[in-house]
């Protein structure tokens, strides 16, 4: 029996040109020296630098980046908390509890707080929807995929090596930072990074939860293609490509990296 | 004044009760192993002793003062985990070093003993290596270093050797009980394995169904079971459903069904008329074409089938009545694997001095 049939590499060829060859022409066109989508004249950074001058977008990318880093590192902290709570109480709602969001069809998520903001927020807090809604947004969406990962690590561990730390003369917070905190490091490193991308990307939710006069990148390249599919939005979605392409690299070579050295 | 003290510990789970009014003491210096098998409370009673399971009643006294209460990192004793519970994250040294950290040795300190716990697990040369680096005998003598390296009062080990294969398990078997007889620490061990037990412990606290059996010495555990659990489970013994037919203080006459009259050494408190079982080791019945009338109890039938093991054969003998006796013969003559084949007429027998009426 031949190891790897030829029809096996044809199909899956196949699935990968259909996941990158819609990304890899958004990618091509950036670079095209042409007003139009249609066909190839030549290479030209023209459409960067026209990014990197149009003000909109430089406020949006700005406005992402915020949002994506406050909403990443809370999602974190409170993931992490989360995870550690789910890990020491067992019960079983708990984990479904913070994996509903996650699942949930994203509309759902946005309109349901669109509807809470304007239902709690506005009128007790006196706040307009901005910035902080979405912020308050992506923090709960992030919340549970921080928390998955971080749950799933401390599934893999040994029990007996916190209660073997106790035993030694460690407290319960010397316990957390000298042995359960490094341990569990690198799953709380690829939640955050995920997060981030994940707030990055978001369109659904934003779009509910933005209001008037606050841009992101999603946002402002949806507003764009309302008109055209410009090259400039090729370059605005080819430089968000690989800001999230790096931030899952890193996630995955964190995780990988720290799975192999602890040898678990 | 024993240096631990177990006084009436009960722990239930639900109405199941895990641990069941058990009373221990142990000495210093000790090797004590609470043996029985899964589910009979062992590691219970250790995870209470370090502090990681609480009593629903009872004391723990470490030198006469009840420890019951306080938290696993103040308590002056350390446990070695079946799986070792390294931290994967820490090179060897480190590892070692943890227990020396919590208690605020300073850092010539650290090194010095740290150095010294290697050398005497023969690791000194594996300081920077990580645990997954070790291979499991290795992570075993790291963990015994962690744990020993500050000198607790106690040292608790449960399973320890359970991972290791035959070998690796006999040469360690031997390491701990050096060990042990070097630094003078009392050991409580928890193991499933009887032959472990026998092995390394001064004196067995043999378990079932949260309570303890019998406390006594290797050799009186299994010489002299107190009942019939503890000669079922140490060893491979014959059982015989007996009722007392006459007590005095020289000698039993027990009637076995279906076998008839047997006699055997006197047992105090047992009267003529109980019912209880009579237990004979395979290693004290002898067996034999015919035997002559030196033993009081002998009894014919025939080979049903024999397991050779090297160094001994072990023959089942079906007597007349169905009742099967397992007999143990040497093999020690050379050239001799076995002297008898299935189906032979042989005769089997033991001393009146030898085995024990069980009152339960």
């Amino acid at each position: 029996m031949r190891r790897n049939p030829l029809w096996l590499w044809a199909a899956a060829l196949a699935a990968y040109a259909f996941l990158y060859l819609p990304l890899l022409i958004v990618v091509l066109y950036s670079f095209n020296d042409s007003r139009l989508n249609a066909e190839w004249v030549g290479f030209t950074l023209h459409w960067y630098s026209e990014l990197f001058n149009d003000a909109n977008m430089l406020i949006a990318a700005r406005n992402s980046l915020l949002i994506a880093a406050t909403a990443s590192l809370a999602a974190t902290l409170l993931g992490t908390l989360a995870g550690l709570a789910i890990h020491r109480y067992k019960l079983r709602i708990l984990p479904v509890l913070a994996i509903t969001p996650v699942a949930m069809p994203e509309i759902l998520l946005g309109v349901s707080l669109l509807l809470f903001f304007n239902l709690v927020f506005r009128p007790w807090l006196g706040l307009e929807l901005g910035m902080w809604s979405v912020i308050v947004a992506h923090i709960t969406f992030c919340i549970g995929f921080v928390t998955i990962v971080v749950r799933v690590s401390l599934l893999g561990m040994d029990e007996s090596i916190f209660e073997a730390a106790r035993d030694l003369g460690a407290t319960p917070w010397q316990t957390f930072r000298l042995v359960t905190f490094p341990l569990i490091l690198p799953a709380v490193m690829a939640g955050a990074l995920m997060s981030f991308s994940l707030s990055l990307d978001d369109f659904v939710i934003t779009f509910f939860t933005a209001g008037v006069g606050v841009s992101t990148l999603p946002l402002e390249i949806y507003s764009m293609i309302k008109i055209a599919v410009t090259p400039e939005v090729n370059a605005v979605s080819t430089l968000l490509m690989l800001l999230t392409l790096g931030m899952i690299v890193l996630a995955s070579r964190i995780h990988g990296k720290a799975v192999r050295s602890i040898g678990v | 004044m024993a240096l631990l003290e177990l006084r009436k510990l009960t722990r239930r789970f639900g109405d199941f009760s895990a641990v069941d009014n058990v009373s221990l003491s142990i000495e210093s210096g000790e090797f004590v192993t609470l043996l029985g098998p899964s589910g009979c409370g062992k590691t219970t009673i250790l995870r209470m002793i370090a502090g990681f399971d609480l009593p629903d009643v009872g004391q723990i006294l470490l030198d006469g003062s009840n420890i019951a209460d306080i938290p696993p990192e103040k308590r002056p004793l350390h446990t070695v985990f079946q799986s070792y519970a390294l931290f994967p994250h820490m090179t060897v040294a480190d590892n070692v070093a943890f227990p020396l950290r919590m208690a605020h040795f300073d850092k010539a300190a650290i090194a010095a003993k740290v150095h010294e716990a290697l050398e005497s697990v023969y690791l000194s040369d594996r300081a920077r290596a990580y645990p997954h680096e070790l291979s499991g005998g290795r992570k075993q003598r790291v963990a015994l270093a962690r744990s020993l390296v500050n000198r607790p009062r106690l040292l608790l080990l449960d399973e320890p050797l359970a991972a290791l294969d035959a070998k690796l398990r006999e040469e360690m078997q031997h390491e701990l009980i050096d060990l042990q007889r070097e630094i003078g620490i009392t050991f409580i061990f928890v193991t499933h394995a009887q032959d472990e037990a026998l092995a390394l412990s001064h004196r067995v606290a043999v378990m079932n169904r949260g309570r303890i059996e019998q406390y006594d010495e290797p050799s009186k555990i299994y010489g002299f079971p107190r009942n019939r659990f503890v000669a079922d489970f140490i060893g491979n013994t014959n059982l015989l459903e007996v009722a007392v037919t006459e007590a005095t203080p020289t000698h039993l006459r027990l009637a076995a069904a279906g076998l008839g009259d047997i006699v055997s050494p006197p047992r105090e408190g047992t009267r003529a008329g109980q019912k209880g079982w009579f237990s004979v080791r395979p290693e004290q019945v002898r067996i034999g074409g015919h035997l002559d009338g030196e033993l009081e109890n002998h009894y014919s039938g025939k080979v049903r089938s024999f397991i050779y093991v090297g160094d001994v054969t072990t023959y089942t003998v079906e007597l007349a009545d169905g009742t099967a006796i397992e007999a143990l013969l040497s093999n020690s003559a050379p050239g001799r694997a076995r002297f008898f084949e299935v189906g032979d007429d042989v005769a089997v027998g033991w001393p009146h001095d030898a085995g024990v009426f069980l009152h339960d």
